[in-house]
């Protein structure tokens, strides 16, 4: 069954390293649903946070070709319903709907989005939530116009129960990553 | 920020010994003293701008490091292979920027698929000049992430030894591979302080995971409890150098061993529990039992659907056993009961302390039945036609009729299923082709790498009239180097493979695969290398004969039969166990033609 897996991919700091990941899934023909790149928690070590939509075992195969990579030290996969997520969303409407229609007001109070930065001409609105509340927001606003939206995409973590599959101790990174493949047998 | 990071990484992870003396040098000469440091000896390769430093320090070092000339790029590299191969050692090539990287392209795919240790080093514009369409500016680096272990691009002097040791260390640990640095041209003249130290350990990196003792054991009781055990074995035998521990894993447990191409000569072909070759154009006993083992025991091997066939119908009633290195191999195509996963240079001995004495006659003698039908109904065809065009079969028969323990390294086609199918292998390291890129133009540059890497052994090339055609130029690498390599074109004037494919499962309608060739002959002349061309059977043994006694490089064109086919095959999309004898049956299944 396809889901959206997201993939937590933490590599050493080397030019191009981006690339060698992208690879791995457009390989596979996958399209990458978003896409987020930071440092982490450990110095110098980058997270990489890729969302694909796919089924499970294609998700498993592609870790396992992702901690192939020699720069890649750890890569770790959930389904959405095992993550938190939360997206950043923008909006751009012009400033005069915004002091001539109190509609625009409403809106942004019942969204419990916040008024970001406002000029005589335009004004940023910000929203964070899920992506179905963004999108709420967004449809509302179309009624006064949005000149631009954007949204981060989801940024995940995973949920507490669950740490140990993100797992975030670097020195237990590819070694246990092949302990799921011994597996147990009876005989 | 990645120069900091990378070196850091080296000094800290090495033990500290003695730091060896500063010495102020070029990148270029830098270049080539890393690679003596590496034990290097022989590279291959190409000039031009973007490399021109490098070649010309390489001046400097003529008596310590040979560089072998080839004709093409693409030479290079498979050279490079050949000598890994041949050697077990890290192949070395080198090319200029733009043409000269992506022509070594082909090579880099065709190691990461054959997990071949490799450095291949390319020159790159000045890096001011980088990204701006410069003069035979192409980013190698975008371009081979497909298909290298690692690669790196050095745009300062400074950068060169870390960047190389790691190189070294990463083509040939572990699972091996291909590795690429890229060098701009001012890398290459700007001066540094240089130091040289081996890379031993890198923290994302590691390469031959810990076997699980668990694991050990389950396998070591399922292999003890089996009554129809068998074993499939890889190349990764022959890359752990693990033959002398796979022998005696394989006289304690009496199992029948059948290997992958890649596998050939990691035991001696006349080894009694040798059942012979697996896959498509394998053997027809150990493709039949696949199917009808209770253990199937794998060892450095990645079930490659030329092995498999159909993974829907394969040893479904087997509990499978998995040695291999490569984590990422695991339940990859065929799920594992139990996965070792390590080296099995380590897995093996540890195993066979586990394991009782066994002889499974019986289940054997299933192999012996079976291998005799295959006798009948092929092997002695093949051997003993009554038609009067020639073999390929008999050519390689007559090959071994001579005892010379020769280093076989094939193309792509007829030629090489029927080489790896009856070659007479007595020692490892025996048999060189292209497995998983499959790629014609492998043969003439690979067999001068196992030369060069292996004087002292005869090295026979088996190359079809098609495949010798995309490399053909390499002959020049032959006569300038005086090189001993002998060469067989085995002419049937079609694109053989692709004619039986044609015959088999598109209607006889044979596009594109006659050839109208030249006189190979002539060809072998102008490069002043002996040849003779044989059409009847009573002149091949005597021919085979002048070849190997001929001090020099030789070509021998044996004139075969134009539309013979290789079999047994297994009809793509079919079972392992539906393996055909003969055409009749083969081309009755429908066919899920992927070619
Ligand atoms: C570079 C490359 N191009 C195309 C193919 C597809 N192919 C596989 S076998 C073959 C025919 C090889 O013909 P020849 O070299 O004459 O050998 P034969 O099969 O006749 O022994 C072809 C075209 C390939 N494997 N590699």
């Amino acid at each position: 069954m396809n889901k959206n897996y997201n993939f937590a991919i933490y590599s050493n700091d080397q030019a191009g390293i981006l690339n060698r990941i992208t690879a791995v899934f457009s390989r596979v023909n996958l399209n990458i649903e978003a896409l987020s790149v930071c440092e982490s928690e450990q110095n110098g070590v980058f997270r990489h946070s890729v969302q694909v939509h796919c089924d499970h075992a294609t998700a498993f195969r592609l870790s396992k070709q992702l901690e192939r990579q020699i720069e890649v030290i750890r890569a770790a996969f959930q389904a959405d319903d095992e993550m938190i997520q939360q997206e950043v969303a923008l909006y751009k409407i012009a400033s005069k709907s915004m002091l001539e229609q109190t509609l625009t007001e409403q809106i942004i109070h019942r969204h419990h989005a916040r008024v970001l930065s406002m000029n005589s001409q335009f004004t940023v609105i910000e929203k964070t939530g899920q992506r179905h509340e963004s999108q709420a927001l967004f449809d509302d606003l179309s009624v006064v116009g949005v000149l631009e939206f954007v949204r981060s995409g989801p940024v995940s973590i995973s949920k507490p129960m669950n740490a140990e599959a993100m797992s975030h101790d670097m020195s237990v990174f590819k070694q246990n990553a092949t302990c799921d493949a011994d597996h147990q047998v009876d005989v | 920020m990645k120069t900091a990071s990378m070196i850091s990484d080296n000094m800290t992870m090495h033990e500290k010994k003695a730091m060896p003396a500063v010495e102020n040098l070029t990148g270029s000469h830098a270049i080539i003293k890393c690679l003596l440091a590496e034990g290097v000896s022989t590279i291959f390769g190409y000039p031009g701008g973007a490399i021109m430093p490098t070649y010309d320090a390489l001046m400097d070092y003529e008596k310590q490091l040979k560089h072998i000339l080839v004709r093409h790029e693409q030479g290079a590299v498979h050279a490079a292979q050949g000598y890994a191969r041949a050697s077990g050692e890290v192949g070395v090539c080198i090319a200029t920027s733009g043409p000269g990287a992506t022509n070594l392209i082909t090579g880099i795919a065709d190691a990461y698929l054959d997990s071949t240790p490799l450095v291949c080093i390319t020159g790159q514009v000045f890096a001011h000049l980088l990204g701006s369409d410069a003069f035979q500016e192409i980013d190698i680096l975008d371009i081979s992430i497909p298909v290298t272990k690692w690669n790196f691009k050095v745009t300062q002097a400074d950068e060169i030894p870390a960047a190389l040791a790691k190189a070294f260390y990463i083509a040939k640990s572990g699972r091996p591979g291909p590795v690429l640095i890229d060098i701009t041209k001012n890398a290459q003249v700007e001066s540094l302080d240089f130091v040289y130290q081996a890379c031993q350990f890198l923290s994302s990196y590691e390469p031959s995971p810990r076997p699980n003792q668990l694991a050990l054991a389950q396998a070591a009781s399922l292999i003890n409890a089996a009554k129809k055990p068998m074993v499939v074995f890889g190349q990764g035998i022959l890359l752990g150098g693990a033959e002398a521990e796979f022998l005696a894993f394989a006289e304690r447990t009496g199992i029948p061993l059948a290997s992958t191409v890649l596998g050939l000569s990691a035991i001696p072909t006349n080894h009694p529990q040798y059942v012979g070759m697996l896959g498509m154009h394998g053997n027809y006993a150990p493709n039949r039992l696949t199917n009808e083992c209770d253990v199937l025991i794998a060892i450095g091997m990645r079930f490659d659907d030329r092995v498999t066939s159909n993974l829907e119908f394969y040893a479904k009633q087997a509990q499978v056993i998995h040695f291999e290195i490569d984590p990422s191999e695991i339940n990859k195509n065929v799920h594992a009961d139990v996965a070792v996963v390590g080296d099995v240079k380590q897995t093996l001995p540890e195993l066979i302390k586990q394991l009782k004495q066994n002889a499974h006659p019986l289940w054997r003698a299933q192999f012996h039945e079976l291998h005799q039908i295959e006798q009948q109904k092929i092997i002695q065809h093949d051997l003993n036609p009554s038609t009067a065009a020639i073999n390929m079969a008999e050519v390689i028969d007559g090959l071994n009729a001579l005892h010379e323990n020769p280093i076989v390294v094939t193309d792509v086609g007829q030629h090489q299923m029927v080489a790896c199918r009856y070659a007479a292998f007595e020692q490892s390291r025996s048999l060189i082709t292209s497995g998983g890129l499959g790629t014609m133009g492998f043969c003439l540059p690979a067999a001068i790498g196992a030369k060069l890497a292996c004087p002292d052994r005869p090295v026979v090339g088996i190359v079809g009239d098609g495949g010798v055609q995309m490399t053909i130029q390499e002959l020049g690498v032959l006569m300038q180097q005086q090189l001993a390599v002998k060469v067989i074109i085995l002419n049937n004037q079609f694109l053989g493979m692709v004619r039986q494919w044609q015959e088999l499962y598109f209607d006889k309608r044979y596009a594109s695969t006659e050839m109208c060739n030249p006189n190979f002959g002539m060809i072998a002349d102008g490069y002043g290398i002996a040849n003779q061309q044989v059409t009847a059977r009573e002149d091949l043994a005597p021919a085979l004969k002048t070849m190997m006694d001929h001090p020099g490089a030789y070509v021998l064109e044996v004139v075969v039969a134009q539309q013979d086919n290789v079999f047994p095959i297994i009809t793509p999309g079919a079972s392992v166990a539906d393996m055909c004898l003969e055409a009749s049956n083969s081309n009755q299944q429908e066919a899920k033609t992927d070619e």
